[in-house]
């Protein structure tokens, strides 16, 4: 099959799953509905596997298989494709965003069975796919830009899903905006490039890119990076974007874990590592990402530490790993922030169903306080959940090990990396592991703390089976990966290759050569902080259950303020929102009502003869109209040729 | 013949209708509009795609003395706009069949003659003849607020007619005038635009006394009150909330063209130097509309309000598209005229729809109608989505188009106005959520049981129109391929625009 037509379908199928589902979404038929969406999704997974192994069978410099549909928007110079790649960058994505999106598909036909409407809720998620779709394997910026778009509409509609809740329905709401700022940002930053270089053309803008680097802030690229960026913080829920993602937990929790973990939240890494020859050359605004992504990845497990709702405490674990993703894009180890989008697709999706399994089991419990002990009741959830866990926290041989490690390795030694970022990254990872612990601690082990009429049971396979797999690849994702260090002394001496795959597609930076005790030290630093920090959490939250809140007292005003997110909602509210909102009500009352209107008034009391004149003439008659008709213009005209 | 037929053939109809038997009115409405626009379709078949030139011309003199002629024409700029028009009056035909109870007659006989001064207005290519459409629109409209409009109708009526009129006036003044310029510079007086465009009309620069300076903005007022451009579009919403339903609809997609197209075809090609000297103030004019249009729009709690403020805004994306003087610019510009047509009017439509069943438009009545309304809901949002621009959607085209020539022209101004999309989603997607999401609203309570959804005539209404959001945003070029030659000679010949009378 040719690579133009295993694109065309990988895209329309999860397309016309929606417009299956779509207009019979009154369809009470979950078992129905999520297996077409499920069907759509496993067929293109499997032009995603098919399409790999093709690429796979080219020489390094020759991969990448493209389809040109149509031309998009031609005006002027501009010359948009409907064109789509798959190169190494895409087809890891579209394997992850297909892969991971059928286990979330199957995962949901239990989760949204017993809901009012699984047909919608399917044809949604189907069109989503499609747009994430769309987003990776555009060849160009803009249409990635409508992917971009895409997704976060079908982010807005199923965080939106329970609508009748006026919360859900505003979270979804918030998301969508906050998201707009990003996504303007965004489009400055494409218009800049097209105005540079006259193309939008991924391929194209890479070979025009110079070979020496930006040193002014006001340069062209550097500015132009610095705005992608803008939209990258608001996909990927960066700081001062992030604030729409912890509401956006308000949606069904399979969609929390396929897009608001695995796929659509890592758009913005993958538009930077897209666009790394570009960045490489704008050292200022790679400094500006690796410096936000180390206080987001840092700001944000703070909160995780002390967030009771399992799902708030995913989420800003979710946006701290992110902040990961962009240390290493912003420290110039672009194959480092493919890798951890990768393994974090697979252990955060596997946490977040995980989860889901649990707020299934609990009747839509989500607080962590009463739960407690499910380890018995639920044991493929637990151990499934207990993988994920080691993942994150970076125990090795699990998947999060490798690539965290080698983010913070790169972090530490590559030349645009620097102390900060690296002293940031480390105080994230031990945060990860004591508030990840914490959450294993209270929601499956020690005593159950939730009432008798709460009745939790195992979940049925369609939601297991998704569990596995991914609890699978939670552990075994990170080995194709092994750092060169630690792949020499292990037998058969297993290569680094998902470096090895990315390499001849991205721009890394010279990332130099730390000495190789150096590197053993800096992992086992990492790995016995976040084993120490591990187990003062266990010792917290089971052993001496009485310490937390001691500690939290002793710390002052600090606690509170954390536990409240450090009040930014209530600050933009405070800052921005509600004056806009004010403003705008001052401006249509002061501006509007008062100051144009008024002064029409003074020219119409100027007309007030005219006026009342033409009112008399208001009778009606519809030939008397005709005739005022005619003899206005007659008057006119007559006037006019007085004139001359 | 062929545009003197398409123009002043409604007012042929305009006569059966007011001849057929009363219970007829409708149907018969219906069908002739029907078939006035499958002949306007005929223009395909007529118009070359391929020439700039001034297609399908009927000329003939009129008052020779004055150098006026009965002047048609049509080339890439007004193609569309024609077929929009066209396109139009049988929705708001089917849009008003139950909710204009009274003067059936007289109402549709208004419409038809409203068809004609747009036409005309669109395809007249004499300045005298173009006046007297471009005024001639305003009576229907007069009527359609007047008589059937809500309860302030005549305080918006009066609003509008003064705000229009006043700003017409000085425009004619400033025909006159280049009516004898033809004569001094061509040697016989002339009121034909192609002459107009051959004028070097005096101009100096930071003089605001000089000749073309003086008349650039006596044209410019009258368009820019008909856009409506901040801070001269108070009289709209007023107009919008008083006007019926098919009153708003003629009014935001086509009568505000007409002054977004007096500019393409009068303003900029005929005082090339004043445009360009005086760009900075219609651009920033263009971006604070977008901006105090969306913030202003935010705040309304009436529905109607929002749209028609919604429309200030949009219409401020067209004047950017417009004063940015790149192909980007001028293409978005035309393109977003012809997009705020569609999802404006499909707005007003679906406003009209629901207030005819609940008489209310208060925002804050309504809540949870998505739950018991849910075919009106996806509609909705489908329009929603355009209007705030959301790729793959006409809408987006557009915008697109017209930030990036806006940002071409101008960093700092392009950029504010690509803030815009981010106001634009806040104001409706607010909108939305208060009307369709949350708990049940009073009103949705009380009317539920009577049935909210749209019925069979109203998707008839809507699916066009969502068709074309779709189809309009997937293959732009189907679109843009009639304008293309037009508006490449527009951009490249800025200076120095001519445009000649040919197949």
């Amino acid at each position: 099959m040719d690579a133009s037509f295993l694109i065309g379908l990988l895209l329309a199928s999860p397309l016309i799953g929606f417009f299956i589902n779509g207009p019979r979404f009154r369809s009470k038929n979950a078992v129905l509905a999520g297996s077409i969406a499920t069907t759509a999704a496993g067929i293109s997974f499997l032009c995603a596997v098919t399409l790999f192994v093709k690429l796979v069978g080219l020489p390094a410099e020759e991969r990448s298989l493209e389809a040109l549909f149509f031309t998009w928007i031609p005006v002027g110079s501009l010359k948009v494709q409907a064109g789509f790649v798959v190169d190494q960058i895409s087809a890891i994505m579209i394997l992850i965003i297909s892969g991971v999106g059928t286990l979330i598909h199957l995962f949901s036909i239990g989760y949204m069975s017993h809901d009012e409407r699984p047909a919608k809720y399917f044809s949604y998620l189907n069109l989503f796919l499609f747009n994430m779709l769309i987003l990776v394997l555009g060849d160009n910026l803009l249409m990635t830009f409508v992917g971009w778009e895409g997704v976060g509409l079908c982010s807005y509609l199923l965080i939106g899903f329970w609508f009748t809740d006026s919360e859900k329905a505003a979270a979804g709401m918030k998301a969508f905006i906050t998201n707009r700022i990003g996504d303007a940002g965004f489009l400055i930053g494409l218009f800049i490039l097209f105005l540079t270089f006259g193309t939008l053309d991924y391929s194209e803008l890479a070979a025009m890119v110079p070979q020496v680097a930006e040193s002014a802030w006001t340069g062209p690229i550097t500015l132009a990076c610095l705005f992608l960026f803008i939209g990258a913080t608001g996909k990927s829920a960066q700081i001062p974007l992030y604030v729409w993602l912890p509401d956006a937990m308000a949606g069904p929790t399979p969609v929390s874990a396929l897009i608001h973990a695995a796929t659509m939240v890592t758009a913005g890494v993958y538009l930077i590592v897209r666009m790394s020859a570009l960045f490489m050359v704008a050292p200022h605004a790679m400094e500006v990402v690796a410096w936000t992504g180390a206080l987001t990845a840092f700001f944000a497990a703070t909160i995780g530490m002390t967030q009771w709702d399992i799902k708030k405490i995913l989420a800003y674990s979710t946006v701290s790993q992110l902040g990961f993703m962009f240390i290493a894009v912003g420290v110039g180890a672009f194959h480092a922030a493919m890798f951890h989008l990768m393994t974090h697709a697979f252990f955060k999706a596997l946490m977040f169903l995980g989860s889901g399994s649990v707020i299934h089991a609990m009747h839509e419990e989500q607080d962590v306080r009463k739960m407690g002990g499910l380890a018995k009741i639920m044991p493929i959830t637990h151990i499934t959940f207990v993988f994920g866990w080691l993942a994150i926290i970076g125990m090795p041989p699990f998947a999060g090990f490798f690539s965290k490690d080698e983010i913070l390795a790169y972090a530490f030694f590559s030349p645009q990396g620097n102390l900060g970022v690296w002293l940031l990254g480390v105080v994230a990872a031990v945060c990860t592991a004591f508030y990840m612990t914490r959450l294993m601690a209270l929601t499956f082990w020690g005593k159950a703390r939730y009432g008798s009429d709460t009745h939790p049971h195992e979940s049925p396979l369609t939601m297991t089976i998704p569990l596995m797999v991914l609890g699978f690849l939670s552990v075994v994702g990170g080995w194709i990966g092994i750092p060169h260090v630690i792949g020499s002394v292990l037998p058969g001496h297993p290569e680094n290759y998902f470096l090895e795959w990315l390499e001849p597609m991205i721009h890394n930076a010279h990332l130099g050569h730390p000495s190789v005790l150096m590197e053993w030290g800096l992992m086992g630093l990492a790995v016995g902080l976040a084993g120490i920090a591990a187990y003062f959490a266990y010792d917290f939250y089971i052993l001496h259950k009485d310490r937390p809140e001691k500690i939290a007292k002793s710390m002052g005003p600090v606690h509170p303020i954390v536990e409240n997110k450090y009040y930014v909602d209530e600050g933009y509210f405070a800052f921005v929102i509600n004056p806009l909102i004010e403003g705008s009500k001052a401006l249509w009352l002061y501006v509007d009502v008062n100051f144009i209107d008024k002064m029409t008034y003074v020219a119409a009391d100027l007309s007030k003869g005219l006026s009342e004149f033409v009112k008399t003439l208001q009778n009606g008659k519809t030939q008397q109209y005709a005739l005022y008709m005619t003899l206005g213009i007659v008057v006119v005209l007559t006037y006019a040729l007085m004139g001359s | 013949m062929f545009l003197s037929i398409l123009v002043f053939s409604p007012l042929v109809l305009a006569l059966i209708v007011g001849l057929v038997p009363k219970s007829w009115i409708r149907p018969t409405a219906l069908i002739l509009s029907i078939l006035h626009f499958g002949f306007s379709l005929l223009l395909f078949q007529h118009f070359d795609p391929a020439t700039a030139n001034l297609q399908l011309v009927e000329q003939s003199p009129w008052i020779p003395t004055l150098g006026i002629q009965y002047f048609l024409g049509v080339d890439g700029i007004s193609f569309w706009l024609v077929i929009l028009s066209t396109f139009l009056v049988p929705f708001t035909i089917l849009a008003s069949w139950t909710s204009i109870t009274e003067r059936i007659r007289f109402f549709h006989i208004n419409l038809f003659f409203l068809s004609t001064a747009m036409l005309g207005t669109f395809l007249a290519m004499d300045a005298i003849l173009f006046y007297v459409f471009f005024e001639a629109s305003l009576i229907p409209m007069y009527f359609m607020i007047g008589i059937w409009g809500g309860a302030r109708k005549l305080y918006a009526t009066l609003k509008f007619f003064i705000y229009t009129m006043f700003g017409s006036l000085l425009m004619l003044l400033a025909i006159i005038g280049l009516i004898f310029m033809a004569q001094e510079q061509l040697g016989n007086l002339s009121a034909s635009v192609l002459d107009f465009y051959k004028l070097s009309v005096p101009f100096v620069a930071g003089q605001f006394l000089s000749t073309q300076t003086l008349m650039f903005f006596a044209f410019c007022l009258a368009f820019a009150i008909k856009v409506p451009m901040f801070p001269v579009h108070t009289w709209l919403p007023d107009a919008h909330v008083e006007a019926p339903t098919p009153g708003s609809v003629i009014l935001a997609a086509v009568m505000l063209k007409m002054g977004t197209y007096g500019f393409l075809r009068f303003v900029l090609p005929i005082f090339p130097e004043a445009a360009q000297y005086y760009a900075w103030l219609f651009l920033l004019l263009a971006v604070v509309g977008i901006v105090y249009g969306a913030l202003v729009a935010m705040v309304q709690t009436d529905v109607k309000k929002l749209v028609a403020y919604s429309s200030v805004s949009h219409m401020g994306y067209v004047m950017l598209g417009l004063f940015a003087f790149n192909i980007y610019g001028t293409t978005g510009g035309l393109y977003q005229m012809l997009n705020h047509g569609i999802s404006t009017g499909a707005l007003f439509i679906l406003v009209g729809m629901i207030y005819e069943r609940t008489h209310s438009r208060e925002i804050k009545s309504y809540g949870g109608l998505a739950k018991v309304a849910p075919w009106y809901t996806i509609a909705f949002l489908i329009v929603t989505f355009s209007s705030i621009a959301v790729p793959l959607t006409n809408g987006f085209i557009g915008e697109f188009l017209i930030l990036l020539g806006g940002f071409q022209a101008h960093k700092i101004l392009g950029g504010v106005a690509v803030l815009g999309v981010v106001l634009g989603a806040a104001y409706m997607l607010w909108m939305v959520k208060r009307v369709f999401f949350g708990t049940e609203g009073a009103l949705v309570a009380k009317y539920k049981d009577q049935g909210l959804d749209i019925n069979f005539r109203e998707v008839v209404i809507l699916v066009p129109f969502i068709l074309l959001i779709f189809w309009m945003g997937l293959f732009p070029n189907h679109f843009l391929s009639y304008s293309k030659a037009s508006l490449d000679h527009f951009v490249n010949n800025m200076s120095n625009y001519e445009l000649k009378v040919g197949p």
